[in-house]
């Protein structure tokens, strides 16, 4: 594969540093893949959990955490990193800086990504949700994280548009706040070589891990994916941002407001009543700048809906923010002291990541995908669109099957758990309310097996399409001779 | 609840350090001329840079 112009070349015109871009495109595709395989896996042995048996680096606990950072951190991190560093360069009209510690960032980030194939199902776990990866690959984490920023920035900064675009703003404060959240959370007292013990305790640790969990979603996967469709929407749709001024009032609002909302995955547990209050209160009104993003994303076709017709790239764009808009209502109802007292610890909340996961942050990237790696590849379309199209209608129906299944068992089981017989004795027993959840989980495996062909298809279309393609240096548009 | 000690001041620093870097983007510019630089992504001319971006 041709690699972009050696910097220092005299004379060379410059080009974008898409070398980079291609190779995280095309692993977060891998990725992708193998991290839903994992789920299906894990999804499989609630169902039926005599499934793998008797292999420990299979068994569902060490299986789990492996498939969450694989679809958090190798599927959502790679298609981030690839599409930060394409929008980054496009909008501020300059090649990367440091391209060098760009690729450091890849390698960096795939070692992560090995180092947790590794030691997860190994049972090397923190146990802290989406910070599972044990100390030495924390250390490495930050080291990739800082190389990320400084490119980041540094591009923003070698910048030969003044006006720093909207994605650029979110894809910043996703970097810092990521930052901030991983120094924080991930402190710990190492004892051995792949252990040790969190620096907080008890409940302090609890809302220490809840402020990074939310915040992860808040920033990773929310923040971080707003900048992405603010560049590929209107990309792909070929109109401008609905409104471009609603884009900067709600990013705002948006990275103000999600700081707080931490608490609500606490209500009813050892953490003080205010605090959960707070936590709740600030998930309320986070519904307003989430729904800002939503609307004006959609709202970007207006005037041309007749485009979401034909075009399945857009198709997915769009839906995405319905999804969004959805779980972003779903949340904030979710935080009210008692709804959650219904819905705490039974499948609703996992129906609602679900619908957030594959909804908007998978369909979002795929989208983002199939409008970009054509182009790396110096074609205007993927190699089929009759496939992108078939991927979309999959993958819808393949959610709303998982997200109805555990729509129904959660609810069924917060209901269960809470009713009581007129002498205040329990009516249903907990394993009755395991065995009446089976037919759920399995409609559950069937949802999340139709959006893992939906992935199979669409890895097939990538590999078409590069073999169809071919790669060219894209110039730098240098400014116009007085 | 001691985290609080930690998570309390980190946010109060982090507003603060949110309202510097508004100021920043007021005071730069960056508010200026909104719908023109949403269109900008759409424009096509690979050879020319905006005039008014001399001095970049």
């Amino acid at each position: 594969m041709a690699t972009s112009s050696r910097p220092g070349a005299a004379g060379a015109a410059p080009v974008f540093d898409d070398g980079v871009v291609r190779a995280f495109a095309l692993v977060a595709v891998l990725y992708g893949i193998v991290g839903m395989l994992v789920g299906v896996i894990v999804a499989s042995q609630l169902a039926w959990p005599e499934l793998i048996n008797g292999i420990p680096w299979l068994s569902y606990g060490r299986l789990r955490p492996l498939h969450t950072n694989a679809v958090i951190f190798a599927f959502g991190g790679s298609v981030l990193f690839a599409t930060s560093y394409h929008v980054v360069q496009r909008t501020c009209q300059t090649k990367l800086f440091l391209p060098a510690l760009a690729w450091f960032t890849f390698i960096g980030w795939n070692l992560v990504i090995v180092s947790a194939v590794i030691t997860l199902p190994l049972g090397l776990t923190t146990g802290k949700e989406y910070a599972e990866l044990e100390w030495p690959i924390d250390i490495l984490i930050a080291i990739v994280w800082v190389a990320y920023a400084v490119v980041f920035f540094g591009t923003v900064g070698i910048r030969k548009i003044r006006h720093i675009y909207v994605a650029n703003w979110f894809f910043g404060a996703f970097i810092i706040a990521v930052a901030l959240l991983h120094i924080v959370n991930s402190a710990e007292i190492p004892v051995s070589l792949f252990k040790s013990y969190s620096a907080y305790a008890g409940v302090q640790d609890a809302m220490i891990q809840w402020w990074y969990g939310h915040n992860a979603v808040g920033f990773f996967l929310t923040a971080a994916f707003l900048g992405m469709m603010y560049y590929y929407i209107p990309k792909q749709a070929e109109r401008p941002v609905y409104s471009y001024r609603l884009s900067i009032v709600h990013f705002w609002a948006l990275i103000f407001t999600y700081m707080w909302a931490g608490p609500h995955h606490l209500h009813y547990t050892a953490l003080p009543d205010w605090t959960q209050s707070v936590g709740m209160i600030f998930s309320l009104i986070l519904l307003a700048p989430s729904w800002g993003g939503m609307i004006n994303g959609i709202m970007t076709l207006s005037g041309a809906w007749h485009k979401l017709r034909d075009d399945p790239i857009l198709k997915f764009l769009i839906v995405s923010l319905s999804f969004y808009g959805m779980s972003t209502f779903e949340g904030p109802m979710m935080s009210i002291k008692t709804v959650n007292a219904l819905s705490h610890y039974t499948d609703w909340t996992v129906g609602h990541v679900h619908s957030g996961a594959l909804g908007w942050v998978g369909m979002v990237s795929i989208g983002s995908l199939y409008h970009l790696i054509p182009r790396l590849f110096g074609r205007k379309n993927m190699f089929s669109m009759k496939a992108v199209e078939l991927h979309f209608w999959v993958a819808t129906i393949g959610i709303v099957l998982y997200i109805a299944a555990m729509w129904i068992a959660g609810v069924m089981q917060g209901l269960m758990w809470r009713a009581t017989n007129p002498d205040g004795t329990l009516v249903y027993s907990f394993v009755e309310s395991v065995k009446a959840t089976y037919p759920f989980y399995v409609i559950r495996v069937l949802g999340g097996l139709l959006y893992l062909s939906g992935m199979l298809i669409m890895g097939w279309n990538v590999i078409k399409t590069v073999a169809a393609g071919k790669v060219e240096p894209v110039l730098v548009p240098t400014a116009a001779h007085a | 609840m001691e985290s609080l000690y930690v998570l309390v001041p980190l946010s109060v620093v982090l507003v603060f350090g949110i309202i510097a870097v508004f100021a920043w983007a007021l005071r730069a510019g960056q508010l200026d001329d909104l719908e023109r630089e949403g269109e900008r992504i759409l424009r096509n001319d690979p050879d020319e840079v905006d005039a008014d971006q001399s001095g970049r």
